[in-house]
C-alpha cells in the first residue's frame, strides 16, 4: 500500500506509451510502471495498437517517413486520459516535434496538439501531476542519476527524479561527475559515428564507476541500453535500472 | 585547406587516437563552461538576458538590409570606406589589391574567422605579401600550418612543449617552457614585425549601423596594434555582424565576453570609429571594411536557418558539446569547429560532401541550443540539415530503402509485434548479448558498430505487450 501523501491522490486514467524500446527490450520497466501508478490509485490502460513515437526516422532526416510512424501513434493513443511514458526523448518528440511534423495538416496537429496536452514523462506526471514524492518504495542500495538530454532540456524535467529517489528507503544518493553530458547514444548516431558515441559513453561509464554507485538510474531507456552495454562490456559491477524499477522496489507482490 | 579530405569518422578516428589532444581539449572546455556557469549567474536571470539577446538579433537580422545600408553610409561618414565582397573569393580579390595598390610587403593580422573562412592568408602568399598572424594562439596555428581548432582558442589542442617546439624552429636555438619565456619571444618578434607592417587586418565582432563604428572585443593588447599603427586598417565582417545602435552594443557586451571566456568584460573592447582625424595622435589613414557575404543572404528568408545568421560567434557551443569535447575541431574538417561550425559549413558550402555530413556529428542532445546566448536551436536546425542531406541525389539510396521499411514496419502494430519477436527470438538463439559468435555480431549491420564498445541487451522471451493481458489480470484479482 501506498504511504505518505500517496494516500490522499484520486483515481486517474493513465494510458501507457509504453515506447518500443521498452516494449520489446525492457518489458519489466513497464511492469514496473504499471505497479508503481497502480499503488498510487491510477487505472491503467494499453494499447497494443502503438508502437513507435518515429523518432529514429526524424533525426536520420526522414520526415515523411516519421509523420507515417506518429500518425498510427496519435490513432493508438487516442483518447482523454493521461498519457504517461517510461521515456523523456520519446515524450519530447512528440512535444517537440510533432507540431512542426504536422505543421501542414490541420486536423493531424489538432489531435497532436491534444495528445501533447495530456503526455508527461514518468517522474513529472508522478511529482508534477500525482503530487507524489514517496511511493513507499525501499531498496538498499548506492545510486548515482543520469539525467537524460531530452527530458531535462527539451521537456524541463529537473530534480522530479531525485525527489522520488530521496524517498526511497535505505537508498543512498551520489553525485555523478559531468552528469549533464550526453552518454552518446543518440539513437543512429551510436552507429553511424560509432567511434565518437563509443568515446561519449567510454567517458560517463568512467564517470558512472567514479561516483562509487552499485546502480546507476535513468529515466530513459536508450541512454540506460548504452550505458549499462558499456559498463557490462567493461565487466563493471553496476546495475542500471530504470526509474519506476526502483520505486517499484519493496513491495510484496500484488 | 584539408586535403585529401576524410570522412568524418576518419577525422574523428584520428583526434581520438590522440590522447593529448583530447585530455588538452577535455580540460580547457570544462574550465571555460565553468567559467561561463559562474559569470552568467552572477548576471542574474541570464533566461531572461538571453531572451533579449535573441529579440535584439531576431531584429537586426530581419531589419538587415536596412542596417547595413545605415552603418555604410555612417562609416563613410567618418571617412571609412565600404567594400561588399558577395563570396570569398571576391573578398580575398579586394583585400590583396588594397594591399597591391599600396605596394604593401606585410600585414599583421589580428584574429578574425572570416580572414579563414575566405582564406586570406593562402591568398596573400600568392601574391607575395606576407599575413602574419598576431594573436598569440593564432600565430601558434600559423607556425603549425594549421588551422583554427576553436573560435575563440584557436590552439586549445596543442601543449606547452609543442609550444616550444615550434617557437624553437622558428628562433633557430633553444627556449625553455615556463610562459614568460615562450610569450616573450612572441612578444619581440610580434613587435618588431607591427613596427613594419604596411597593412593591419582585423575582424569585427559587432558593427553598429546608427555610428559605423567597428567593435572588437580581444585580450591580448595585439588588436590594438593592428588597427592603430598600419597606414591601412582592412576590417573583414561577415555581413550579419550588425547591432542597430550603442544600448544594443551594451546587451552583447554582456552576453559574448561572459559566454565566450566567462569574463565579465574582455580587457581590451575597442570601438573604431573611421581612420585618424586630423588632430588625433593615433590610427591608420585609411580604414576598409569589407562586407563578406559568402553564402549568408542565402539563409535571409529560409524560417528554418534564418537565425543562425544570430550567432556572435561566442563559442559557447563548443564547450558544452559532447562531440566536440571527444574529437576537438580540426575533427570537423570545416572552417567553423563544433555545433555551430555542423550548421555554418553546410550552410556556407552545400556542394561540398564533406561539410554536408557534417549534419551527423551530434548525438542532437541539444546542449549547443541550451548554451547558446542568443538562444539559436542549433540542434533542430541539425535535424532540418540530415532532412536536406536524405533528400540529396547523392544519398545512399540503401539507407531510404531500410528508411522506408523501417516506416512500413513501425506504422504497422502486427508488423511491429511479429518483427519484434523474430528479432528477439534470432538475438537469443545466435549472439546473445553480443558476447557469443562475435565473429557474426560484429558483422551485423547496426549492431556490429554498437558491438565494438558496448554489449546489447539481452532480448527477453515476451515483449510488454506479450506480458499485458497477466498485468490487466492482476488488477481484476
Amino acid at each position: 500500500m501506498p504511504r505518505g501523501n500517496a494516500i490522499t491522490t484520486r483515481a486517474m486514467r493513465v494510458a501507457l506509451f509504453i515506447t518500443c524500446l521498452a516494449d520489446q527490450l525492457y518489458p519489466e520497466v513497464g511492469v514496473s510502471m504499471v505497479r508503481v501508478l497502480r499503488r498510487l490509485g491510477c487505472e491503467v490502460s494499453f494499447s497494443p495498437a502503438q508502437t513507435c513515437c518515429g523518432q529514429p526516422l526524424y533525426n536520420a532526416g526522414f520526415v515523411p517517413e516519421s509523420r507515417r510512424v506518429a500518425r498510427a501513434l496519435l490513432d493508438a493513443l487516442e483518447g482523454d486520459a493521461h498519457v504517461v511514458s517510461p521515456s523523456g526523448s520519446c515524450v519530447a518528440m512528440l512535444k517537440h516535434s510533432y507540431p512542426s511534423l504536422f505543421a501542414e495538416d490541420p486536423g493531424q496537429l489538432e489531435r497532436a496538439r491534444a495528445l501533447i496536452a495530456r503526455t508527461h514523462e514518468f517522474s513529472q506526471f508522478l511529482v508534477n501531476v500525482l503530487g507524489v514524492e514517496d511511493v513507499g518504495a525501499s531498496r538498499a542500495c548506492r545510486a548515482t542519476y543520469q539525467p537524460s538530454c531530452h527530458g531535462m532540456r527539451m521537456l524541463g524535467v529537473g530534480d522530479e527524479p531525485l525527489r522520488l529517489l530521496g524517498k526511497v528507503r535505505g537508498l543512498e544518493l551520489l553525485p555523478l561527475d559531468n552528469a549533464q553530458d550526453c552518454c552518446g547514444f543518440g539513437g543512429l548516431f551510436s552507429v553511424k559515428q560509432a567511434e565518437i558515441s563509443g568515446a561519449m559513453v567510454a567517458e560517463k561509464s568512467a564517470c558512472v564507476t567514479r561516483s562509487a554507485a552499485d546502480t546507476l538510474v535513468g529515466t530513459d531507456l536508450g541512454c540506460l541500453m548504452n550505458i549499462a552495454g558499456h559498463l557490462r562490456e567493461r565487466g563493471a559491477a553496476i546495475e542500471a535500472l530504470h526509474l519506476a524499477q526502483v520505486l517499484d522496489s519493496g513491495h510484496a507482490r500484488a | 585547406m584539408h586535403a585529401p579530405e576524410q570522412a568524418l569518422a576518419e577525422r574523428a578516428r584520428l583526434a581520438l587516437d590522440n590522447q593529448f589532444l583530447r585530455k588538452a581539449v577535455r580540460f580547457t572546455v570544462d574550465r571555460l563552461r565553468n567559467a561561463k556557469s559562474a559569470s552568467a549567474a552572477a548576471l542574474g536571470d541570464f533566461e531572461a538576458w538571453r531572451e533579449r539577446g535573441r529579440e535584439s538579433r531576431a531584429h537586426t537580422i530581419a531589419n538587415l538590409d536596412r542596417y547595413l545600408g545605415e552603418f555604410a553610409s555612417n562609416l563613410e561618414r567618418r571617412g571609412g570606406v565600404i567594400h561588399f565582397a558577395a563570396d570569398a573569393a571576391e573578398a580575398s580579390a579586394i583585400c590583396v589589391s588594397l594591399a597591391r595598390e599600396r605596394g604593401a610587403k606585410l600585414a599583421v593580422k589580428s584574429k578574425s574567422m572570416v580572414s579563414e573562412e575566405i582564406g586570406l592568408n593562402p591568398a596573400f602568399e600568392a601574391a607575395g605579401i606576407e599575413a602574419l598572424e598576431t594573436d598569440l594562439g593564432e600565430w601558434i596555428v600559423q607556425l603549425a600550418h594549421e588551422a583554427p581548432a576553436h573560435i575563440i582558442l584557436p590552439c586549445i589542442h596543442k601543449s606547452r612543449s609543442e609550444i616550444r617546439a615550434l617557437f624553437e624552429a622558428h628562433a633557430g636555438e633553444k627556449l625553455d617552457e615556463a610562459t614568460a619565456t615562450l610569450a616573450g619571444y612572441a612578444r619581440r618578434k610580434l613587435r618588431e614585425k607591427f613596427l613594419q607592417a604596411d597593412i593591419g587586418i582585423s575582424g569585427c565582432n559587432f558593427a553598429v549601423a546608427s555610428t559605423g563604428s567597428i567593435v572588437m572585443f580581444t585580450n591580448e593588447g595585439n588588436g590594438r596594434l593592428v588597427t592603430t599603427l598600419p597606414r591601412t586598417h582592412i576590417v573583414l565582417m561577415g555581413m550579419e555582424r550588425i547591432v542597430p545602435d550603442l544600448a544594443e552594443l551594451a546587451l552583447m557586451a554582456e552576453l559574448l565576453p561572459r559566454s565566450a571566456t566567462g569574463q565579465k568584460l574582455t580587457t581590451y573592447m575597442n570601438v573604431i570609429s573611421g581612420p585618424r582625424r586630423e588632430g588625433e595622435a593615433d590610427g591608420p589613414d585609411e580604414l576598409h571594411v569589407v562586407v563578406v557575404d559568402n553564402g549568408r543572404s542565402r539563409q535571409l528568408g529560409d524560417a528554418d536557418f534564418q537565425a543562425i545568421l544570430h550567432c556572435i560567434r561566442c563559442g559557447a557551443c563548443l564547450n558544452v558539446c559532447p562531440v566536440y569535447r571527444q574529437i576537438g575541431g580540426h575533427a570537423y574538417g570545416s572552417v567553423y569547429p563544433g555545433p555551430i561550425g555542423a550548421v555554418l559549413n553546410p550552410l556556407f558550402e552545400p556542394e561540398r560532401e564533406l561539410a554536408t555530413e557534417l549534419a551527423d556529428a551530434s548525438s542532437l542532445c541539444g546542449a549547443c541550443a541550451v548554451a547558446c546566448p542568443v538562444k539559436i536551436p542549433i540542434h533542430d536546425m541539425l535535424v532540418k540539415l540530415r532532412e536536406r542531406n536524405a533528400a540529396r541525389p547523392t544519398a545512399s539510396r540503401g539507407t531510404r530503402l531500410w528508411m522506408e521499411l523501417a516506416a512500413g514496419v513501425l506504422a504497422s502494430p502486427g508488423m511491429f509485434a511479429a518483427a519484434g519477436r523474430l528479432a528477439r527470438f534470432a538475438q537469443r538463439a545466435t549472439i546473445g548479448d553480443g558476447s557469443r559468435w562475435r565473429w557474426l555480431g560484429t558483422r551485423l549491420p547496426l549492431a556490429g558498430a554498437w558491438l565494438r564498445e558496448r554489449r546489447l541487451p539481452r532480448a527477453p522471451r515476451r515483449s510488454f505487450r506479450e506480458l499485458w493481458p497477466e498485468l490487466e489480470r492482476e488488477v481484476r484479482r
